[in-house]
Parts: structure tokens; C-alpha cells; sequence
């Protein structure tokens, strides 16, 4: 099988080329079905790839082509596929089919339908270079490529001067992430003399040197995983993605490109894991993210800024589960999450396309009767990322949160608050949209339908993952095994033994979880109250807000204050600079040498007075001075 | 042979050395005094000569040849110039029906 492996990116990057050279003579049909055909191939590639790694307990390492030598250093082209690596490919494939399929039909009646295509699978081919990569090279350009598709289909309906620019916001954030990545790695080749994981990680893990240098590199990896992960303070990009199609967000902005930071730190967890100060950073960012994400989605209206809010929220959770050291739990719910995350995209792509195009939740209202599947599904995924129990969001969640308890008590409170919110908002979002009355115009109530079955179908799919996904990591207490931790050990060994902490008992562990259910529960109430029983509903813009909520509306004017100590020194620099340097230095002396010479050019032509006797005479002095020079100096 | 180089010995070289300085000066005065671009480029051809014979000279004293294998490439190459020279002066006399340099002032800014 492994012999096949690269075929996993290749036929993505095939559909890519197919579709971007036949977007505008392929008809829709056949576009939709290349670009979904290779990635489903891709996929069952893929299965087979586990079962193979699962049954073989170890991963393959499959060297492509020596991609560059430069002095000691040898970079080859190379995949690995490890049990880390065949999940996330199991997870990028598998929704990233479901993805094609539904874009298939929410995509319909675009005119840039093949370009869509073309974008989709060259970024299903970045991401697959990105997790496959077996050093860290190969992952810098998935990890690049995926950024540049990201910012295509963010700004896919280029003409809207607002998507265009949230798109360059995309950029212009995820390449501060990936300088400290690359600084990252350049540092890894100056310490390790390779950028390999299966030279550098038994290195770091003999200790060959500690202390400083890892926490360096720890530290410029973990920027990278800021920037791509949308964390504090490099979190604002992600809600303005959302100007691109809501495929684009399920696929890229919710299950798997910005999953790449957490992939990219639970590959390097022995680097992570000998640096405790990194740890520590990632830790507090990740729930300060998560506090910070969950409080601005608590008011947002538009029906996909919650989502991203929550997707931002929810990364964090994941960065807080790697920080306190819960590898498996951090990648438990990088699994789980893609799955309901996609699906509440999804969801929520289906009642933007059944409401004409609308977004904003104050214009949503009754649509429990007529989206049925829709509506189910929604709620699925809305149970799962609050974890409820038995759905997928929940045992995974309890874990990092069961091991951010064994690390703090303080910051496993917030992160309890922080799901508290997360059920409120998300419920408030649900009650929202599905119950009451519609409140859009009568156009859109006359429109609205249930999506057609290629949208439906990959709901439902995903729909019956976040409901089983969790049972693959049942922890001990609940009477499981948790598999997934089992399955991933191998990955994770040479950090477990130096994260020892204190066994939780088993009273306790049912404690905790009680306690997150329950805070849960009470969101839920409460949204169900004051969504549902008094129809409460957001004012509209320019009505007066109480305070502390349009502090949240206004998402902490982290924008404007990014834009006031950022942007407008920057704008007053490079005015500076522009207006100074540029027309005053550079120009002037350009511009000052050429009119010198005009000067000098017109006085000095007076010599030229065209009297040939003159030019002799001016000759001979000039042979007289060279041959008085050469003898004097002789 | 053996004669001629004798009668050459039997002048000092500091008189052939004076005798091209008086010539070559004479072809620098001429140069510069003339109007008429004939005499001028008379006077070159006496600069050059006065160059041969100093070469010839030299050449004989050191019992050298390349000296004079040296004087006949300035010939050849005076030749030269005297053809592509004196055709530049008949054109400029077929077009201002002179000789004269200074009517030739037009090469200005």
C-alpha cells in the first residue's frame, strides 16, 4: 500500500489541473465529478493507508526524491505516514469529499463554479503535502500552499472590494505566522543540522541540549501556529474569512487548514514537551482565545461570524489541551471538532441558500419546519460542540479539560465558563434561526425550501460522525478504552513519560464531568428562556446596546485598536517614507545628478568651438601633458 | 652593407636624434600654424618620417631589425591613411570649394 502514498496528493493536484485548465469548456457535471472523484480516490487510498499503519503499528516513511542538498544539509522529498498523519489524511479526505459533494450543490449557479473546483483541490493537495510531509520543508510549502488557497477562496468573489480585502487580511496575518515558522525551522537546522522529524525528534529526545534553544524554537513554531490557527493576537483574519463561500469556511476555516497549527505542535511534541516556559505560553493563549472567542460570539448576529467565533473559540480549547500537555485529547478534538464544525457550516450553508442569501440571524426565525434535515443536523452539531453527552464534542472536550484540571484549577474554571458560553451561543444561534417566527422579508419566506440532496447527504454523514466520532475516545472511566489514545501512542511516547501528572480519581473525573455537563446544560436553559420562551431577539444596528454588550458586538475593537497602534503608524511611516525618503532622498539625488550634469554639460560644450585648429592645438597640449607626466614620473 | 652601416656609425646618434626633434617640431608647428589641410597633412607625414629615421637609427646603433621591420608597418599604415585622408580633403573641397580648416567651423555646439 505504501507504495501508493503518493498518490494521495497527486491526484488532487491532477483534479486541480484538470478543472483549472476545463473550468470554462467542462460543463458543471463533469467538474463537480472530477473534483469530487479524486478526492473520494483519494480517500480510500487512505483508508487502506490506516488499516495498513494500524495493523502494522508503525508509520512508513516513503522517500520520494532528494529534494535539495546544501552543504551538510540534505533535504528529501518524503512523506510519512504515521498514525498521526493517517488520521488527519482520514479527515481531509473524508470531509473534504463531503465538502466537494455539497459544494457541488451550493456552488450550482456560480459562474466561477470550476474555478471553485480548481481551488478546492489544489488546496486538498497543500494540505495532504502539509500532513504528509516527513520534515519540516514539506510541510512548509502544504503549509504555505494552504494559506495562498485560503486566501483565493476567501477572496473568490473578488469583485466585492470588502472580500477582497478580507481575503489580503488572510494573507497578510497567516505570513507573520509563517516568518516565526520559518525562523522556526532554519533554527532547527542550525541546532539538529536537519529538518526531518525522524532526525530531529530522537535527538531532542536524548537531550542532546535543553533549555534555551528549544524554547526558541518552540516559540517561533508555536507563532506559525498563531498565525494559521487564527490564535490571540493574530485571531482576526479567521471571522473575516468568512466572506468566502461557506464550503470554503467548513472545508479550510473550520476542519482542517486552520487544525494545521495544532497538527503541526502534536508532531513536534517532544521539542514542546522539553520546553515547559512554551507550554506555558501555549496554554494561556490558547484559553485566553478561547474566553475571548467565546465572549465576542455571544452577540454576533451574523450567522457564520458565530461560527467563526466559535471555530476560533474552539481552536483554542485545542491549544489549551496541547499546552497542559494532552496531546491525544488536543488531536481528539482536532477530529471531532472537523466533523461538527464542517457540519454547522454546512448547516448553516444550507439556511443561507434557503434564505436568499441572508446571513443575519435577526432575519432568520421559524425555519425548524421547513429545513427538517437542516434543522436536525444543526442540532446534532449544536449538542456536539456544546458537549452534551453521548455527542463527539463532549469526550473530547472532557478530556482537556480533565487534564487542564490536573494542571490548574484556575484556568480549568475558565475553560468551564468558556463552554458554558460556547452552549449558550451556539443554542442562541439554533433558537435563532430554527424557532420562533420568520422574521425576513415575504420574497425570502416564499423562497424557502430544503437544500437539494447533494447538500443534504454530506450533512447526514457528517451528522452520524459527530455522533460516533466520540466513541473512539471513551475514556477509561466511562467503562472505554479510548482507541484513538491507544491508536496515537506510538506518536506521543517519547513525550509521555517526561508529562507525568497526578492520576485524576475516578470520583473526580465523573465530578468534572458532571460539572461541564451541567454548566452546559444551564447555557442551554437560559438561551432556551430567553430565545424561545420570551422570543427575545438582537436589536438592530444603531439602537442603543447595554454596554458590555456592545463591547462583545464590537468584538473588543481589537480591529480598530489593531488599526490605531498597527495600521495607522505603519500608513504614517510609510508616508513618511514615501513623501521623505523616497521624493525628497532618493529622487533628489537621482534627479539631482541629472541636472548636474545638464549644468556642467552646458558650459563645458562652450569648448567645442568647431575651429578645427583649435581641436589640434588642444591635441598637442594633451599629448605634451601625457608624455611630461610619463617622463616626470619616470 | 658593412659600408653603409659604417657611414651611419660615422655620425654621432645625438645628431640624428636632434635632426627628427628639429623635423618632428617642424611637422607640430605646421600642424598648428597652417590653414590649408593640405600643408596640415604634410606636416603629419613629416612627424611620421621623423619617427622612421629615428627608428632606423636606433635600429642601426643596437644592431636590432625589429626597429625597421617596425618602420615599414608605419609605411604601410601611412599609405594607408594618405589615401583615406586626401579623399576626405577632395570631398571637402567638392563641398565648400575650399581647403581652408577655419571655413570648416560647422563641428560645434
Amino acid at each position: 500500500m505504501d507504495k501508493y502514498i503518493w498518490l494521495i496528493p497527486v491526484l488532487p493536484l491532477a483534479g486541480f489541473i484538470i478543472n483549472g485548465i476545463g473550468r470554462n469548456t467542462l460543463s458543471k457535471g463533469v467538474i463537480g465529478f472530477i473534483g469530487s472523484l479524486m478526492v473520494m480516490v483519494s480517500f480510500a487510498i487512505s483508508v487502506g493507508l490506516f488499516f495498513e499503519v494500524k495493523s502494522a503499528g508503525h508509520g512508513f516513511d516513503v522517500k520520494l526524491f532528494d529534494w535539495f542538498a546544501a552543504g551538510s544539509v540534505h533535504v528529501s522529498f518524503a512523506f510519512l505516514v504515521d498514525q498521526l498523519s493517517s488520521i488527519m489524511l482520514l479527515i481531509i479526505t473524508g470531509v473534504g469529499f463531503l465538502i466537494h459533494v455539497y459544494s457541488a450543490g451550493y456552488m450550482h449557479d456560480d459562474a466561477g463554479f470550476g474555478k471553485f473546483f480548481a481551488y478546492l483541490n489544489l488546496f486538498i493537495f497543500f494540505m495532504l503535502l502539509l500532513v504528509m510531509g516527513s520534515n519540516y520543508l514539506v510541510m512548509f510549502i502544504g503549509w504555505e500552499g494552504v494559506g495562498l488557497c485560503s486566501y483565493l477562496l476567501i477572496g473568490f468573489w473578488y469583485t466585492n472590494p470588502d472580500y477582497a480585502d478580507a481575503a489580503k487580511k488572510a494573507f497578510v496575518m497567516n505570513r507573520i505566522g509563517d516568518l516565526g515558522f520559518i525562523l522556526g525551522i532554519f533554527l532547527l537546522i542550525i541546532f539538529f543540522g536537519s529538518t526531518a522529524f525522524a532526525d530531529i525528534f530522537p535527538k531532542a529526545a536524548n537531550k542532546e541540549f535543553a533549555g534555551v534553544p528549544f524554547t526558541l524554537i518552540t516559540i517561533l513554531l508555536f507563532v506559525g501556529a498563531v498565525g494559521k490557527s487564527a490564535q490571540l493576537p493574530l485571531f482576526t483574519w479567521l471571522p473575516d474569512a468568512m466572506a468566502g463561500p461557506t464550503p470554503v469556511s467548513a472545508l479550510i476555516h473550520a476542519a482542517t487548514m486552520v487544525t494545521a497549527g495544532v497538527y503541526m505542535i502534536a508532531r513536534s511534541n517532544i521539542l514542546f514537551t522539553l520546553a515547559p516556559v512554551t507550554m506555558h505560553i501555549v496554554a494561556v493563549i490558547g484559553l485566553t482565545t478561547a474566553v475571548i472567542a467565546a465572549l465576542i460570539a455571544l452577540t454576533q448576529t451574523d450567522i457564520k461570524k458565530v461560527l467563526a467565533y466559535s471555530t476560533v473559540s474552539q481552536l483554542g480549547y485545542m491549544f489549551l489541551g496541547l499546552g497542559v500537555g494532552a496531546y491525544t485529547g488536543a488531536f481528539f478534538h482536532v477530529l471531532t471538532h472537523a466533523f461538527f464544525k464542517a457540519l454547522l457550516f454546512l448547516g448553516a450553508g444550507s439556511v443561507i441558500h434557503a434564505v436568499s442569501g441572508e446571513q443575519d440571524m435577526r432575519n432568520m426565525g421559524g425555519l425548524k419546519g421547513k429545513l427538517k434535515i437542516t434543522f436536525i443536523t444543526m442540532l446534532i452539531g449544536t449538542l456536539a460542540i456544546s458537549g452534551i453527552p453521548p455527542f463527539a464534542g463532549f469526550f473530547s472536550k472532557d478530556e482537556i479539560l480533565a487534564h487542564t484540571f490536573m494542571h490548574s484549577t484556575p484556568m480549568y474554571i475558565i475553560g468551564v465558563v468558556t463552554a458554558m458560553f460556547t452552549a449558550f451561543y451556539m443554542f442562541r444561534m439554533l433558537y435563532l434561526t430554527f424557532y420562533g417566527k420568520f422574521r425576513g422579508t415575504h420574497e425570502q419566506e416564499h423562497h424557502l425550501h430544503e437544500s437539494p440532496a447533494s447538500m443534504t447527504i454530506p450533512l447526514a454523514v457528517l451528522a452520524v460522525l459527530s455522533i460516533a466520532a466520540g466513541f473512539i475516545g471513551v475514556p477509561e472511566v466511562l467503562g472505554g478504552h479510548h482507541a484513538l489514545g491507544q491508536f496515537l501512542a506510538p506518536v506521543f511516547a517519547k513525550s509521555a513519560p517526561l508529562l507525568v501528572a497526578p492520576e485524576l480519581s475516578k470520583a473526580t473525573e465523573i465530578t468534572l464531568m458532571c460539572v461541564s455537563v451541567g454548566a452546559a446544560l444551564i447555557a442551554i436553559l437560559y438561551a432556551y428562556v430567553k430565545y424561545v420562551k420570551n422570543s427575545h431577539v438582537p436589536v438592530r444596528d444603531g439602537e442603543e446596546r447595554p454596554a458590555l454588550i456592545d463591547i462583545s458586538y464590537h468584538k473588543f475593537y481589537i480591529d480598530e485598536l489593531y488599526d490605531a497602534i498597527i495600521r495607522k503608524p505603519l500608513d504614517a511611516l510609510s508616508d513618511f517614507f514615501y513623501k521623505v525618503v523616497d521624493r525628497m532622498g532618493i529622487d533628489g539625488i537621482v534627479n539631482g545628478l541629472g541636472k548636474g550634469t545638464m549644468e556642467t554639460s552646458k558650459g563645458l560644450r562652450l569648448l567645442q568651438t568647431g575651429n578645427v585648429g583649435f581641436y589640434i592645438f588642444m591635441m598637442v597640449i594633451g599629448i605634451i601633458s601625457i608624455l611630461m607626466y610619463i617622463l616626470t614620473k619616470a | 652593407m658593412e659600408t653603409l652601416t659604417k657611414t651611419i656609425h660615422g655620425i654621432p646618434l645625438n645628431h640624428y636624434i636632434m635632426l627628427c626633434a628639429i623635423i618632428f617640431s617642424i611637422g607640430v608647428i605646421g600642424v598648428l600654424i597652417r590653414r590649408n589641410a593640405i600643408v596640415i597633412f604634410m606636416s603629419v607625414e613629416l612627424m611620421l618620417n621623423s619617427v622612421n629615421l629615428l627608428l632606423t637609427a636606433f635600429s642601426v646603433y643596437r644592431g636590432d631589425a625589429t626597429g625597421q621591420v617596425f618602420v615599414f608597418f608605419i609605411m604601410a599604415l601611412a599609405a594607408a591613411e594618405v589615401a583615406v585622408g586626401l579623399a576626405i580633403i577632395v570631398m571637402i573641397y567638392r563641398n565648400t570649394n575650399s581647403i581652408d580648416i577655419n571655413v570648416l567651423n560647422r563641428l560645434k555646439w
